[in-house]
């Protein structure tokens, strides 16, 4: 049952194949499925590419009937494909390119150790402002901002993955490729991309998730008078909570968990199945997600059919292609020996060194100019905005404590009963995968119903974005903890305290630090749209860092829009190193289990 | 290099005749630039060459640079110095037909088994239909008819290295080279698998011109060699170089093959009789030998398994054989060489000819209980051991009464390779530890005062008067 049916008479299949060819009846089907695809794909961004071009009004009017719905989701979907897409090819790359240049290694990852710890949220007013200036039509502009904005929250973690797959390639497994001598592309092919491929998938997972929760804010944004919404889940619901259309929200809420629970069966749980095959494992493991799905498309004649007369053909063409050119492996070895010596003589070299530096020139001059424009902040503006900053600071801790408060006694108790597991986690998994930032209009329409401020609503946000990652992140920890010592604690009568203090809590130490570190990111995020809300016409907001941020693009003020975006970067980059960094070396070395 | 002059008589020794190489090293060596003036020197300048028509065994201890080697040989990695001819060709500007068996085997797990074995034609940018029947010729060759559409984690680990074999031998290789590709396979399959690989040799059933085999089992290579080649380390040099002439299918329990075993074992413990002389480098700056150094290595043994040799060296009556002692303990002699050099680091063994014999200390030690074998230990390691003795100096000139790991692994990173410098800390905090000189906190790295010392510095007029 293992054998992908592909492989399993190889020998029979010989001549078996080349009768194929021949044989007209059901390319004919294929062809059909092809041009079936490639109308849907076409007539999608013909819809795509009507919108964007067709509307060049300012004015954005967002339908409450759920008629609208299916489209709106299409929109929604399609910025998040088209971002993921983007991330993906670009991460590889990165990664790639950081892996293999030894002169910019280093400092490309550096650059991705702090993009990755940025909150990219702080900088959505910026780049939608910057977006709407640079495209012609101001719905591109934001439609762009809008796909940057995701591509910048998702492929840094996505780059990293990749890359560090590529530096733990067994030793012997790529000398292998090399005497063998692969060509770059068969060792793509045949070894760098399977071998990464499971670290890619599952922060695909964690990137598309990550994504829904910038889309949803990109969708909704309102500056003032500004509006930058686009069609789409956001900002239907959105305007939803704005009138107080409760059936509205109820089925954008609805449509929005249809697609994500989708998103799951049609996508992820097929793509993992299928990435099982990269394990790199000796033996067979037991438990394998399963994929009906998947199943069908591997089995499925047609399919198979499709990859021997396209995608094989090609490929050998160009592997036989990439060997000619390789005939005289004198000359190449050759000049792969001398090359690092003669590079420096090269025109190209030359040219490389030129846009080098001018790039370097480039870079030095926009900074300073940046710079130049922190000199027109007052004094007590900058007051302002560390006192916006402590507020953020205290509201983001109070989230995390609070997160951790209820996520720790909850998640060991389903980690250490598995009954109460399997019933507690699908649940978890479906409120987690909603976006925080979807839910936030509708929550804030509650707390000013029920007389609550924006103080409380912006906390009560970054708790909806994180405490999932502590949450599921617990229960791992509690499930990690070997049987045998919580025997040992029964066993010896451990008093409740001694039971937690010398078992549970150093065994999910690791896993609690992980979580937190990913839900402090998130609850910083969150703070610049959770503290500064245009509802019902009336812009709500609180003393904040987030708010500071907004406000200051809201009324065009680019010298606190920065000083405060870099006091936010600097100081989510200082409490990493300072902090998280220690703890997670500690949970690393001491609280390590096995 | 050592000379077994008085072995030169025997008829199962011969020198080697002169032949034209496939591939021929001229005075490769490599090492490694340390930031200061000193390099690490991993293998110094060695001549060697692989001719057709024979199957050669290069033999070492670890840390002797064989595997090393192997890379140079076959243009996987550059020489730090000298040069490797492939046809009196330099290797880099030659097209090589090479392959290598690697120890972990090295297969794709993603791809099946007839997968695997297409990738080299693959490279080479064979037809499909072409590439295909090679791979299931030789898949057949080696016996894995019917298992092409498996993948590499269904199969046993000896299957899998068959799956190895196959690929390496698809490409019909002038030279095959095999990185010990046995030591990972339980001991029915190796001997299986080395019997019909010396088949396929002798029939000719490949092409293949020669074999070369690196492994660190001394009757693997005296069962399948032509040649065998016996590496010494510290850094890596032949010791050396000679020509098996035992007539195929050869018995282990030949009085001819226990000689030549008892003869490599002889040749592996015993010290140089005379080091290589120090190389110079182009620049003229001086190459470090590690023997001339300030700090011995520490055979990287544990304290258990130097008294249990012991133990069983008493049984043997005192004094026998290494590698009877190898066979009694089913052990090769990478687990089993630096449990020796310990025992003789210490003091606790004298090893003379390849017979290994327990000191008074020794038996001592042996015979004692755990409190007094602590004891000894720690005046042999003391007494013996740079590294501990400064370490255990440094703790007590400090106020604190401790000092940081990175202070000793600075001095050592002089000295050593970045990851032989943990290892010797490593061994050294193992060590340690175990004769109560000092503890080490893994949380702050840093070498602390040990508990029990404390206590009896404290208590040390008591323990005068009870001695």
């Amino acid at each position: 049952m293992r054998f992908p049916e592909s492989f399993s008479n190889i020998p029979g299949r010989e001549t078996f194949a080349r009768s194929q060819v021949l044989q007209r009846s059901w390319p004919f089907v294929l062809d059909m499925c092809v041009a079936g695809i490639g109308l849907a794909c076409f007539y999608g961004i013909v819809v795509i590419g009507r919108y964007w071009f067709g509307h060049a009004t300012s004015e954005i009017v967002i339908s409450q009937s759920p008629r609208a719905l299916p489209l709106y989701a299409f929109y929604s979907v399609v910025r998040i494909g088209l971002a993921y897409l983007l991330s993906l090819v670009f991460a590889v790359g990165y990664g790639y390119v950081a892996a293999y240049n030894k002169r910019f290694e280093a400092l490309m990852i550096a650059g991705l150790d702090i993009l990755q710890s940025i909150p990219v949220l702080s900088f959505l007013p910026g780049v939608m402002l910057a977006m709407v200036a640079l495209f012609p039509t101001r719905q591109i502009g934001v439609e762009m901002g809008a796909i940057v904005l995701i591509f910048t929250g998702q492929v840094w973690n996505m780059a990293f993955s990749f890359y560090s797959s590529i530096k733990s390639i067994p030793r012997e497994l790529s000398e292998a490729a090399s005497i063998y001598q692969f060509s770059r592309l068969q060792r793509l092919v045949q070894l760098e991309l399977p071998y990464s491929a499971i670290g890619l998938v599952w922060n695909s997972m964690v990137s598309v998730a990550g994504g829904w929760f910038f889309l949803m804010a990109c969708e909704m944004f309102v500056l003032g008078t500004r509006d930058f919404r686009l069609p789409g889940l956001g900002s239907y619901l959105q305007t939803a909570a704005g009138t107080g259309n409760y059936v509205a929200i109820t089925w954008g809420l609805l449509t929005m968990i249809a697609i994500i629970v989708a998103t799951d069966q049609l996508v992820w749980r097929p793509v993992i199945a299928w990435s099982d095959k990269f394990k790199f494992e000796q033996v067979e493991s037991g438990s394998r997600v399963r994929s009906p799905l998947l199943h069908m498309l591997q089995h499925s004649r047609g399919l198979r059919s499709l990859r021997e007369h396209t995608v094989v053909p090609l490929g050998e063409g160009v592997y036989r292609r990439l060997a000619e050119g390789r005939k005289d492996p004198a000359a190449e070895t050759l000049a792969k020996a001398t090359g690092t010596r003669a590079m420096r003589f090269r025109p190209s070299a030359v040219l490389r060194w030129g846009v080098l530096a001018v790039a370097t020139v480039a870079v030095i001059y926009a900074a300073w100019e940046a710079l130049a424009l922190l000199r027109e902040v007052h004094g007590s503006q900058v007051g302002e905005i560390f006192k916006g900053a402590a507020a953020t600071f205290l509201r983001v801790n109070v989230s995390l404590v609070l997160a951790a408060a209820w996520t720790i006694p909850v998640g060991v108790a389903i980690g250490f009963n598995p009954r109460l597991a399997r019933i507690a986690q699908p649940l978890a998994q479906i409120a987690a995968s909603v976006p925080a930032t979807a839910l936030f209009p509708v929550l804030l329409l509650a707390l000013v119903r029920l007389g609550g401020g924006m103080g409380i609503g912006s906390v009560a946000l970054m708790l909806l974005g994180t405490q999932w990652y502590i949450l599921f992140n617990v229960i791992a920890g509690a499930m990690a903890i070997p049987s045998d010592l919580k025997e040992v604690a029964t066993l010896f009568h451990f008093t409740t305290v001694q039971r937690w203090k010398t078992v549970i809590l150093p065994g999910i130490f690791p896993f609690l630090i992980t979580g937190m570190v990913t839900a402090s990111g998130g609850a910083w995020n969150a703070s610049i749209i959770a503290e500064y809300f245009r509802l019902k016409n009336q812009t709500l907001q609180t003393v904040g860092l987030g708010a500071v941020i907004s406000a200051a693009t809201d009324s065009g003020q680019f010298q606190i829009l920065l000083l405060a975006t870099i006091v936010m970067a600097t100081m989510v980059v200082t409490i990493n190193r300072l902090v998280w960094r220690p703890l997670y070396r500690l949970a690393e070395t001491r609280y390590k289990l096995g | 290099m050592y000379k077994p002059s008085q072995f030169t008589e025997n008829p199962y020794f011969t020198t080697i005749p002169m032949q034209p190489a496939i591939i021929r090293a001229e005075r490769v060596e490599k090492y490694y630039a340390q930031p200061s003036e000193n390099r690490i020197q991993v293998i110094s300048p060695t001549d060697l060459s692989i001719t057709a028509g024979e199957i050669v065994a290069l033999l070492g201890p670890s840390g002797s640079g064989k595997s090393t080697l192997l890379r140079m040989l076959t243009g996987l990695s550059t020489p730090s110095a000298g040069e490797v001819y492939w046809h009196e060709q330099p290797i880099a500007t030659a097209k090589v037909n090479v392959s290598i068996v690697f120890q972990s085997f090295a297969l794709f797990p993603w791809l099946s088994v007839l997968e695997n074995v297409e990738a080299p034609l693959k490279a080479r940018g064979m037809e499909a239909a072409e590439r295909r029947k090679r791979s299931l010729k030789i898949l057949a060759t080696v016996g894995l008819d019917g298992f092409q559409a498996a993948y590499p984690k269904e199969l046993s680990g000896g299957m899998r290295q068959r799956v190895g074999f196959a690929r390496a031998l698809v490409v019909e290789p002038e030279v095959l080279f095999m990185d010990e590709p046995f030591s990972a396979l339980d001991v029915l399959t190796a001997e299986n698998l080395r019997s019909e690989l010396l088949e396929l040799w002798q029939n000719k059933t490949i092409p293949t011109q020669a074999i070369f085999l690196v492994t660190h089992n001394i009757e693997e290579a005296v069962l399948l060699a032509d040649r065998i080649i016996v590496l010494g380390r510290n850094p890596g040099h032949v010791r050396t170089d000679f020509r098996v002439s035992i007539q195929h299918p050869r018995d282990r329990k030949a009085t001819a093959f226990t000689q030549l075993v008892d003869y490599i074992y002889k040749v592996l413990t015993q010290p140089d009789a005379q080091p290589p002389a120090l190389p110079q480098t182009a620049t003229g700056k001086r190459v470090r030998d590690q023997r001339a150094m300030h700090y011995q290595m520490l055979p990287h043994a544990r304290p258990g398994g130097i008294a249990g040799l012991l133990e069983l060296v008493l049984d043997h009556n005192g004094k026998d054989d290494i590698y009877r002692l190898a066979d009694d303990l089913a052990f090769e002699i990478d687990d089993l060489l630096p449990i020796v050099d310990a025992a003789q680091l210490l003091g606790f063994l004298k090893v003379t000819e390849g017979d290994a014999e327990i000191t008074p200390t020794g038996t001592e030690y042996a015979n004692s209980e755990i409190l007094r074998q602590k004891e000894l230990f720690r005046n042999a390691a003391v007494q013996n051991v740079l590294l501990l003795r400064q370490i255990v100096r440094a703790i007590e000139s400090k106020s604190d009464r401790s000092v940081p790991e990175e202070f000793f692994h600075d001095v050592l990173d002089e000295q050593f390779s970045e990851e032989e410098t943990l290892r010797q800390l490593e061994t050294a905090i193992n060590w340690g530890r175990y004769a109560e000189l000092f503890d080490f906190d893994a949380s702050r790295r840093r070498f602390i005062q040990s508990e029990a010392l404390h206590h009896e510095s404290e208590a040390a007029p008591t323990a005068e008067i009870d001695a």
